[in-house]
């Protein structure tokens, strides 16, 4: 282990904070998609570039772990590079690009085409973790909607969907019941991923930094996406596949890649789709 | 017959002021009763202690259920008080603006409370939404606008349909028709005399106005300063108020 930074605590974070952070994962895992108020730091990065999601991670980090930072399921975005560089230089842990190799995964907007097992942890960044606060701005009364679960809110949002585009239009940050309790916003994950949260053996943990929320799904918890009867959930489904390794099954990105508007669809998740390559060359 | 809802010596008081003052009366099934008096003289402090929105400060509410079992509304829970107010009840506001929810289309509008009953088949929600939309004489095509894009004469009807589409037993108006011009009025009258009748609702309507106690009222309760001062059959206190004060507001109203 090298430790560089001598100034800082280990994992950037006080002992202190890290154990407050604890506690309040504890109680969301407890409470499966329970929003745990908690006392959120300044952190060396703006709101919006993954304040909750980095002090979830500070709060887990052990000497042995081995981080893997995702943004948009790339590993090499800017977010991503700064946060895993940022974990590197205060913890001096290990990192990987490789979703097997890690112990412990921070993602923005994305969770891995690879399957997760019991000894992962997967730390969601969520902007805003209340699924009914477009609809409700007031936070008292979400907060009783929540306790009443009174949920039928919700589906005012899908109605409005089907009734401008003849189907549910919501393609990210879809909204999901968990444990048949909480209704819990998953982050803004695009919706192909939400059957990936449903009973996975991998524990996801979620953490807003401006809001001050975190909130948990506990490993094979049952989550469902909310629909209607003669409108079920769909997931996205593309008529390409990825051009560089030719994957039907994973979630695709448009790229622009010239002024004449020429496209291609790769996936999303790199490192995926550079082991799929890898493993076609030899 | 017995009663749906019975109030007993209510009172509601903000501090030292009074907003309401010892209130007791009975509605039974079917029955629309009207509230009129000045402003400030308590009749919304009244309608929303009866309906469970002001906690009161004594006296007591009991309600009977379909079941027939009657409950106190005091010692009502949070949870089984919007069960209530979710099943049995339905609350129209003066402005309607308040009680729409204005960044959804009317056809949301109007399924919302079904959805919150757990209806979860959308072409039925659309099915029903348009049979209510005409049913208070908006145009079904109109189902996706928004209802910013109403007039106040068609938002006030859209929530009156958005109320009614659960089929409510108890009905709170809070002077539905003020802020209208006359003719808007009167038809959205004529529409809640309809509705009423035909759906067999009881309803308790606050209004200044006693040209709409005349006309939908069989009762009517004359409020002055919190207190009432009269009540009865709305003909008879219309016809020969006792009470001056009755004297006073029956005398004002404008007669062409």
């Amino acid at each position: 282990m090298t430790t560089t930074h001598f100034a800082y605590n280990f994992a950037f974070l006080d002992e202190d904070t890290k154990r407050m952070l604890r506690r309040a994962l504890l109680k969301a895992v407890a409470i499966p998609g329970y929003q745990v108020p908690f006392g959120s730091r300044e952190m060396p990065l703006p709101y919006g570039w993954g304040t909750g999601g980095i002090q979830v991670t500070a709060a887990l980090l052990g000497p042995d772990d081995v981080l893997k930072v995702i943004d948009q399921g790339a590993d090499d975005t800017t977010n991503a590079v700064n946060i895993r560089r940022f974990f590197s230089r205060i913890a001096g842990v290990a990192t990987t690009e490789h979703t097997a190799d890690a112990t412990l995964i921070q993602t923005r907007h994305r969770i891995p085409e690879t399957s997760l097992r019991e000894d992962q942890i997967l730390v969601f960044q969520v902007p805003e973790p209340e699924p009914l606060r477009t609809l409700e701005p007031r936070e008292a009364e979400t907060r009783t909607l929540h306790a009443l679960a009174d949920y039928g809110l919700m589906h005012v949002k899908l109605y409005e969907d089907i009734a401008q585009y003849g189907h549910i239009a919501t393609s990210y940050d879809y909204p999901v019941l968990v444990d048949g309790r909480f209704l819990t916003s998953p982050s803004p994950i695009p919706k192909f991923d939400n059957p990936k949260l449903d009973r996975s053996p991998a524990l996801m943990l979620f953490g807003a930094g401006r809001e001050k929320r975190l909130y948990a799904i506990p490993p094979y918890t049952q989550v469902q996406s909310l629909a209607f009867e003669d409108h079920p959930f769909e997931i996205q489904h593309w008529e390409h596949q990825c051009e560089l390794c030719g994957s039907g099954e994973s979630y695709l990105d448009e790229v622009v890649v010239d002024d004449r508007g020429t496209r291609m669809f790769v996936c999303s998740d790199t490192d995926f789709c550079s082991g799929r390559r890898l493993e076609a060359q030899a | 017959m017995s009663a749906l809802l019975q109030v007993r010596e209510l009172s509601r008081h903000y501090g030292l002021r009074v907003g309401c003052e010892d209130v007791s009366f009975e509605l039974h099934p079917g029955e629309l009763l009207c509230i009129v008096g000045e402003s400030g003289s308590g009749k919304s402090t009244l309608l929303n202690t009866v309906a469970a929105q002001l906690s009161p400060s004594s006296g007591s509410v009991r309600y009977r259920q379909r079941s027939g079992h009657w409950l106190e509304l005091g010692a009502l829970s949070e949870a089984d008080r919007r069960r209530l107010a979710r099943e049995e009840w339905g609350f129209v506001t003066q402005n309607p603006r308040d009680g729409l929810r204005l960044n959804v289309s009317a056809g949301a509008n109007v399924a919302e409370r079904l959805m919150a009953l757990g209806m979860r088949n959308y072409s039925q929600l659309r099915h029903i939404a348009r049979g209510w939309l005409e049913r208070v004489e908006i145009d079904p095509s109109r189902i996706d606008d928004a209802p910013t894009s109403f007039s106040g004469g068609m938002q006030q009807r859209l929530q009156i349909a958005r109320t009614l589409v659960t089929q409510p037993r108890l009905v709170f108006m809070d002077e539905p028709t003020a802020g209208l011009d006359v003719s808007v009025q009167a038809r959205i009258l004529d529409l809640l005399r309809r509705l009423v009748n035909e759906l067999g609702l009881a309803a308790v309507m606050v209004t200044h106005d006693l040209a709409v106690a005349r006309l939908l009222a069989a009762r009517t309760i004359v409020m002055q300063g919190g207190r009432v001062v009269e009540t009865g059959l709305t003909d008879q206190i219309l016809d020969d108020p006792q009470h001056p004060y009755t004297q006073l507001l029956v005398s004002s109203v404008l007669t062409t």
